[in-house]
């Protein structure tokens, strides 16, 4: 029987690199999903079969069965229910108990030697530790981010001497870890303390981040559960966990550098300095020129008889549910003969590609989705630049400002386009807080209004045309 | 059993994989990848099945019924969220 376990475990954790390998094919992403998931029911049906899950008794076989369906059906439910434009946070929850299914593992092992079982070797002790820190610390932040992009937390937040606090808190339960990991001695009540460090250090480590840092910290957190699943791997000795966990942990780190490369800011930057703390000499900076608003029905007419019109979607659009009203809008102007792109930065939104999901969902060819580097030579030759809440992304301010806490991410263009619309549901900042001069320039004109209805008034202005 | 280096050439290939798999991946599938490597880490949910099968006190056996629950949780909620996105890029039909 252990054989059979082995076998299947063997050939999961084989499954589940074909399927991540699957997964980076728009062709054939779904397969390897599917291919994962079979893997995954495989996987858990055949640890049924491991003697250890007997070793005391029926009543913990039932409780594996309640958690397992309790677990599912109340994940099944959310994440039925989601609406597409909430999904981040979503995956930022789902990760987070990913991670604290890691630390209550290492959790369970540590319980074990303090309550005077025999204690394993200092290697299971140092990995099962550090599978606790990691896997609590992805816990407890991944439930800040959720909190975070919901809403819950607003304002981003920082208590004096921020850093310190992290740094005692950090050295501490490194300190405290490591010592019940090396002396094997576990006291039941450091273990308390060690375990509320870990948690308390996890929020108070993502609570200054800010909401438009945040995919690169999912993504972060989800590398770090990945790692933490590794490490409780070798503490239980299963592979499949080992292998599976230190694929994600790599890949997810791939990721996040990508993105904060994308962001072209350095991960430290983001991590452990807020946007708001860098201000002072930009925010106070004068602004020349004043914004000019228009109305619907002129901005339709601008982009009808437009050749060319590129359209900048940003979170505003996902959180408006925009992107139907837009796939209609495109019809509209292609069935006009202009022709319509999409331009995309790679942190538009709230995790790369959310963008992406959301146009793709309203049917929008992903043909004509461009990145940032394709796109941006096209600007001066469209006579439209529609932005649907988009801020921070197309801020000209990064090119030109070196004082800027923005300076130097590579931004979308628009203001180099013949004119520019700018679809905004009020006059404030962005989500950084800095001011936008695109908003001043001479070719821009503001629409304001919710961004799905603004869109439909723009489909009606050029259906009105004929 | 896996002790010593043999852990830590397994860690060692299998980071490379992760690395090389992903490096080749266009930005439009990056949310549902982040996604279903979010899915692919809920096999902690045999670790969670055999530290609860093991578990003696009910301190150890609350912990691992947390423990089982959050990772069914991670993998069903990953598995379903990705799914979802994945649909989106479905060609239509008749389109």
């Amino acid at each position: 029987m252990d054989l059979l376990i082995e076998i299947v475990y063997f050939i999961s954790a084989a499954v589940f690199i074909i399927g991540l390998k699957q997964m980076s094919s728009p062709v054939t992403a779904r397969q390897g999903i599917v291919w994962a998931g079979v893997a995954m029911v495989i996987a858990t049906v055949a640890t049924f079969g491991d003697p250890v899950v007997y070793s005391h008794g029926s009543i913990n076989v039932i409780l594996i069965v309640l958690a397992i369906l309790v677990g599912s059906a109340i994940a099944y439910v959310t994440a039925k229910r989601v609406e597409m434009t909430d999904m981040p946070q979503m995956i930022a929850i789902y990760n987070g108990m990913g991670g604290g299914a890691a630390a209550a593992i290492a959790a369970v092992e540590l319980v074990k030697v303090a309550a005077g079982g025999a204690a394993p070797g200092t290697t299971v002790l140092v990995l099962a530790t550090l599978g606790a820190i990691i896997g609590a610390v992805s816990f407890s932040g991944s439930a800040i981010a959720f909190a975070k992009l919901q809403g819950l937390i607003n304002k981003t937040m920082r208590l004096p001497m921020h850093m310190m606090i992290n740094l005692l808190l950090f050295v501490g339960m490194l300190a405290l870890g490591g010592i019940m990991a090396i002396s094997g001695d576990i006291n039941p009540t450091y273990l308390l303390i060690f375990f509320a460090l870990t948690l308390i250090f996890g929020i108070m480590f993502t609570l200054p981040i800010g909401g438009a840092d945040m995919p690169v910290v999912i993504s972060l957190f989800n590398a770090l559960t990945g790692l933490a699943v590794a490490f409780e791997g070798f503490v239980l000795q299963n592979a499949a966990m080992m292998i599976a966990g230190m694929v994600v942990g790599a890949s997810g780190t791939l990721l996040t550098q990508l993105m904060s490369k994308a962001m072209n800011r350095p991960i430290s930057n983001i991590l452990f300095s807020s946007f708001g703390s860098a201000d002072g000499s930009a925010a106070d900076e004068e602004v020349e020129g004043s914004m000019k608003e228009v109305q619907a029905p002129d901005a339709a007419i601008m982009m009808a008889y437009a050749s060319k019109v590129i359209i900048i979607p940003g979170y505003g659009m996902a959180v408006a549910q925009a992107q139907h009203k837009l796939a209609e809008l495109t019809k509209v102007l292609e069935a006009r003969g202009v022709e319509v792109k999409y331009a995309i930065h790679p942190v538009a939104g709230r995790m790369p590609g959310h963008m992406n999901v959301l146009l793709a969902e309203a049917g929008i060819d992903y043909d004509k989705i461009y990145d940032l580097e394709d796109i941006n030579p096209e600007f001066p030759s469209a006579e439209v630049a529609l932005v649907i809440g988009a801020n921070d992304v197309v801020n000209p301010v990064a090119r030109s400002n070196p004082d800027s806490p923005i300076y130097g991410m590579p931004i979308l263009d628009a203001d180099r386009a013949q004119n520019c619309i700018v679809i905004k549901r009020g006059r404030g900042a962005g989500f950084s807080g800095i001011e936008n001069h695109l908003f001043y320039a001479d070719n821009t004109q503001m629409l304001y209004g919710d961004g799905q209805k603004m869109i439909g008034e723009l489909v009606a202005g050029v259906k009105s045309l004929g | 059993m896996i002790e010593g280096f043999t852990a830590l050439y397994i860690f060692m290939l299998a980071a490379f994989t992760g690395y090389e798999v992903i490096s080749r991946v266009p930005v439009i599938l990056h949310t549902p990848l982040m996604s279903g490597s979010n899915f692919i880490h809920g096999i902690v949910v045999v670790g969670a099945m055999v530290a609860l099968g093991h578990a003696e006190t009910p301190v150890e056996m609350a912990i691992g019924f947390v423990a089982v629950l959050l990772a069914a949780g991670n993998a069903v909620g990953g598995y379903i969220a990705t799914v979802r996105m994945l649909e989106m890029f479905q060609p239509k039909k008749g389109d």
